[in-house]
């Protein structure tokens, strides 16, 4: 309950996602508004996810844990579902959008991929989706307090930067594999991302057992990060040549 | 507390206000060439309407071309068309965050201390019903203020009374950048417990003002006037936030809204009138009160003096009659007006030199104003706290983007009030009443989504 906490834990957990936005995104105006659009998307999702929940909670008994635990499960599964959908939908405005450049540029081409735009989009989700989880803890970490009185565990700031930064950098990554798999129109690829995203959110209910929800997220994150490396074109002889500085002449980077 | 003393002066300033500028609720399309914009509107247009109805970014459309347009020049021209938008999500952005930091760490800003004239009724009433019959009272009070004073601004202009317009502005900014800076500074400083003497606040007020008064009323530095227009919305957001009762806030929000939508799209609206004759005259739609986000530069006028002789002194008397008034707030509505490309077009079908050029797009400073007054009271207010904030923050950055959307398609003069507000109210009753239980649950249990 100090700045030392307040620094550290907004550190962790937006560090990554605010270093990917400077340095990849920042700069192209375009980019900028992909982002923030696709922030606004998930922030539909939730809306429509939260009046869902709402409706079911107020017409249940109020006094009921059980059953109250029990909704907010169902509450969760089924706002990752519409956030899914929501970022299917967002793939076909960005699909028409990209369409509709591609005819007002002289050369047919896009200004934008859809490997990048895959790529910010996916950023928009995640850094809504942090900040969301995170800015009322980080603000609350900044005023008096003790962490846990009540019995609970002592390392609840930081086990929500890690898990909000997983979630960011996994939500980027499912954007990647998404967009992807729906260009190609495998369908499988939709599934196991859904299914993953499930995976994580179910593991989030072990917690304060926060050994069975943080490794698996961040082994889930290691796994996405390689896969939609690879799906967007990465090599071993990308990194190869990366590591050893000489010049790419084939390699399609995400980021420019 | 000297609360009669600051409302009156309140009141004194929003009277100034009001008979300020005229409210430029506007997006305006100046085009210098007419025949060059309508080539290019024919040619753009087909593929314009196919391609931006699917989208809800503007890159598609550019507002004032070549029609001697190559290749380069269409990508430039989607590249300025996002440019624009990012062009005004910046200041708008940081007004928002100054609005919003100020509300967070300065408690006077949040404390009840009283209300405008211009709302009379209180809100510390027993029942719901009648808090609502008062806030609705309110806002009818507050909006047919405005509409008076809209209307009276239009009469002025039309009989080009600027005399009395620009004595009006400059007393409204001097009011502006020396008092309500005063008491800002004051209460800043009662909130950290800074000690200061009268001597160096004197001597900080007057730079402050002094320099705010040249910057905006005559010339300086374009960066340095974007940040004094800035700091001066947020000052103005602010006091709106403190002396506005709450519902009625709301309510006065949406009700201008929708006055806004008529009277820059009805035929007989006043705005419409304001920016009608403005284009008559072939002037500028009144640079003061308006947030400018380029400037124009010119290289090489001398072989195109002839031709662009007409522009160069329409940019003249730009400079004399001064920029930006703000204090004007739901006088300077939102005026969206891609920078006079008169210049811009004309230099560049003629000559075959490079010239810098940038071209900027310009907002009224009451939008700055609105959207700071409804992200600030959400922050205020709501109990779901930041994420309110954030939500209302996206939604009002999403409705600018489809109003500058909806501009690049019409090419005419638009709102740019309704949709932003519409998005931001809608997301504030939303999300203060939905999604923050629902959130508030998950992180009791930590449970991520």
């Amino acid at each position: 309950m100090t700045v030392a906490v307040f620094f550290g834990c907004s550190f962790i957990a937006f560090g990554p996602a605010f270093a990917l936005f400077i340095f990849t995104i920042a700069r192209d105006p375009l980019r900028v508004i992909i982002l923030i659009a696709g922030a606004f998307f998930w922030l539909l999702s939730l809306l429509l996810s939260s009046l869902v929940w709402f409706i079911a909670m107020k017409a249940s008994n109020d006094k009921d844990q059980q059953l109250q635990r029990g909704l907010l499960i169902f509450g969760v599964m089924f706002s990752v579902l519409l956030q899914e959908v929501f970022r299917f939908a967002y793939y076909k405005l960005l699909r028409k959008a990209s369409e509709g450049l591609a005819a007002l540029s002289e050369d047919e081409r896009s200004p934008i991929s859809v490997q990048q735009m895959a790529y910010v989009a996916g950023l928009g989700f995640g850094i809504m989706s942090g900040a969301f989880s995170m800015i009322n803890i980080l603000a609350d970490s900044l005023g008096p307090g003790i962490v846990g009185i009540h019995g609970e565990s002592q390392y609840y700031f930081l086990t929500s930067a890690f898990m909000t930064m997983a979630v960011t950098l996994l939500h980027t990554f499912w954007g990647v594999v998404f967009f992807d798999g729906c260009e190609n129109r495998r369908w499988w690829v939709i599934a196991v991302v859904v299914a993953l995203h499930l995976l994580v959110s179910g593991l989030t209910f072990l917690n304060p057992i926060y050994e069975g929800s943080l490794p698996p997220a961040y082994v889930i994150l290691v796994s996405m990060a390689v896969w939609s490396f690879f799906s967007c074109g990465g090599s071993l002889q990308n990194i190869q040549q990366f590591l050893t500085c000489r010049k790419n002449d084939a390699g399609s980077e995400v980021a420019s | 507390m000297n609360t009669s003393d600051s409302e009156e002066e309140l009141c004194n300033e929003r009277t100034s206000l009001m008979t300020g500028s005229p409210p430029i609720s506007s997006y305006h399309v100046e085009t210098g060439l007419p025949s060059s914009m309508d080539t290019q509107t024919k040619r753009r247009r087909p593929v314009t309407n196919q391609s931006n109805n699917r989208e809800t970014h503007h890159e598609g459309v550019s507002t004032e071309r070549d029609s001697t347009a190559d290749s380069e020049d269409e990508e430039l021209s989607l590249k300025y068309g996002a440019k624009h938008v990012i062009m005004l999500f910046v200041p708008v952005t940081l007004c928002m965050i100054v609005v919003i930091a100020t509300i967070k760490s300065v408690s006077f800003y949040t404390e009840k201390g009283g209300q405008l004239i211009y709302t009379p009724f209180t809100e510390d009433t027993t029942s719901v019903g009648q808090r609502l019959l008062n806030s609705v009272l309110n806002t009818l009070i507050m909006i047919s203020v405005i509409v008076v004073m809209t209307i009276f601004l239009v009469v002025l202009y039309k009989y080009r009374c600027y005399k009395f317009i620009h004595g009006w502005l400059i007393l409204s900014s001097l009011m502006l950048l020396f008092w309500f800076s005063f008491l800002y500074l004051g209460e800043v400083f009662k909130t950290y417990n800074v000690a200061m003497d009268y001597p160096t606040l004197a001597l900080v007020i007057w730079n402050f003002g002094a320099v705010g008064m040249v910057c905006i009323h005559w010339k300086g530095p374009l960066q340095l006037q974007q940040a004094y227009l800035i700091v001066i919305s947020a000052l103005m957001a602010l006091v709106f936030i403190k002396y506005l009762p709450e519902w009625s806030a709301w309510v006065i929000l949406g009700a201008i809204s929708v006055y806004d939508l008529i009277a820059v799209l009805c035929p007989k609206g006043p705005l419409r009138m304001l920016v009608e004759t403005a284009q008559e005259r072939n002037e500028p739609i009144f640079p003061a009160l308006i947030y400018s986000s380029a400037m124009i530069w010119m290289v090489g006028m001398t072989e195109q003096s002839a031709v662009q002789q007409p522009s160069h002194q329409e940019r003249n008397s730009d400079e004399e009659v001064g920029q930006s008034h703000h204090d004007n707030t739901e006088d300077n509505r939102n005026v969206v007006v891609p920078e006079t490309e008169v210049h811009g077009t004309q230099s560049r079908t003629s000559s075959a030199e490079e010239l810098e050029e940038e071209r900027g797009i310009k907002l009224g400073l009451g939008d700055f104003i609105f959207y700071s007054v409804l992200v600030g009271k959400a922050s205020a207010t709501a109990s779901g706290d930041w994420n309110t904030t954030l939500a209302c923050f996206v939604a009002i950055l999403i409705g600018l983007c489809l109003t500058l959307l909806l501009l690049a398609i019409f090419k005419k003069a638009l709102p740019a009030l309704p949709i932003s507000i519409t998005f931001g109210l809608v997301f504030y009753f939303s999300t203060d009443n939905l999604v923050r239980p629902f959130m508030d649950n998950l992180a009791t249990h930590q449970f991520y989504i």
